[in-house]
């Protein structure tokens, strides 16, 4: 038959004809993901970290949940044990550089203009301007957004994900992409859960378990120091994991990411 | 709105899809989005114009396939469908499972135009 002029098209089977393929056309299979540009920035940034020993975490939550209070109270209890760095992502001004460096620590802020999320190249650039000799931990605080965030690899090798008790229990239900991600969950200004009646901590973790995700949840109030013990004890232990992943030649991929891999590779 | 970044990163795959097979134009795209995936079809499929202009794929067309939220249990073995949030076992309602598909971000395929190479 001659699959080239049509001339074996008929007014029957006309319609299973998906596209007759022109002459001078070809159809290529790609199967490469979309990001993959990103994704392969994110691979070299990780390379970066993993060669000097460092632990990167990509912190990411709603604007206002206390992401930079929980760096600065996280920076004043390590200060005597690890070096640590920060990167900062807003879409404006040089504020949450400003609180870090004030407590004695490196930060280099990243002015996104309208941007919602940091991506690879973004966290590129600003180790540019960085030194990273003798860090132990680089924290990337991620634009404020529940959305957005959650598709890029930055080159992080965890995802902590705050959760403030004043923006309700439902949120991992709300935005599953972002929650899902989440190598750690973390319920932040729990001093104002005695004047709230509606955030049940147990309930925002069954919402974080219906989404198949296994991460520990930490219950903490920076500004009040309570339950900061737990947050800093599971710091100490993912830094060793690290050094000893360097150790042997490994590195870690944030949870969801390494997920779709496996995915892909398999199916492939 | 992150969805004119990953219009743009399409592009960018395509037109170096384009480059490697001396084509000359895209004429369509099939792009496999999960839901899982954090990017929303419809606000990709308004992006990719803008995204697209001047490009050697500015006329494709933009083919947008669902991928079904699958999630495989570690405890009972099942593979069932799942809602984006409730992956949990549609079989025992067990939470240890595994996105199995429905977090896909995938270029697909790519259907191009070839200039038509003189044959004797």
């Amino acid at each position: 038959m001659c699959d080239t002029c049509g001339c074996n098209l008929t007014p029957g089977n006309k319609h299973l004809a998906f596209k007759p393929v022109a002459k001078g056309a070809t159809a290529v299979s790609v199967l490469k993901g979309l990001l993959a540009k990103n994704d392969d920035q994110a691979t070299h940034n990780r390379e970066h970290f993993d060669k000097r020993g460092i632990l990167a975490i990509n912190l990411m939550s709603s604007p206002g949940s206390g992401k930079t209070a929980l760096l600065e109270a996280t920076l004043t209890a390590l200060k005597d044990e690890f070096t640590c760095a920060v990167i900062e992502g807003d879409l404006e001004t040089e504020n949450d550089a400003e609180r870090i460096r004030a407590k004695g620590v490196q930060a280099h802020q990243i002015v996104t203009g309208t941007a919602c999320h940091l991506d690879a190249h973004l966290v590129h650039d600003a180790l540019h301007h960085m030194s990273l000799d003798g860090v132990d931990i680089l924290f990337i605080e991620n634009v404020g957004n529940l959305v957005c965030p959650a598709s890029f690899d930055l080159g992080q090798h965890l995802n902590v994900t705050l959760l403030s008790v004043t923006e309700g229990d439902d949120k991992p239900a709300k935005y599953p992409v972002m929650f899902r991600a989440a190598d750690a969950m973390l319920l932040t200004k729990t001093d104002l859960l005695a004047v709230l009646d509606d955030f049940d901590p147990d309930k925002a973790e069954a919402h974080l378990r219906n989404l198949a995700n296994p991460a520990p949840v930490m219950r903490l109030s920076a500004r009040k120091d309570l339950g900061m013990d737990a947050w800093l004890t599971w710091l100490r232990e993912q830094l060793a994991a690290q050094r000893a992943r360097v150790a042997t030649g490994q590195s870690r991929r944030p949870a969801i990411q390494a997920d779709g891999v496996k995915y892909h590779s398999a199916s492939a | 709105m992150h969805e004119l970044a990953v219009a743009q990163a399409l592009v960018e795959q395509v037109e170096a899809v384009i480059s490697q097979h001396q084509a000359t134009a895209a004429t369509s795209i099939r792009v496999r989005i999960g839901p899982l995936a954090g990017v929303v079809p419809d606000l990709l499929a308004t992006a990719f114009p803008l995204a697209a202009a001047g490009s050697r794929l500015q006329h494709a067309a933009l083919d947008l396939v669902d991928a079904p939220i699958k999630v495989r249990c570690q405890t009972c073995g099942a593979e069932t469908e799942a809602a984006m949030n409730r992956l949990i076992c549609g079989a025992c309602g067990d939470w240890h499972t595994q996105v199995i598909s429905g977090d896909d971000l995938l270029l697909e395929s790519v259907e191009l135009e070839t200039s038509p190479t003189p044959t004797s």
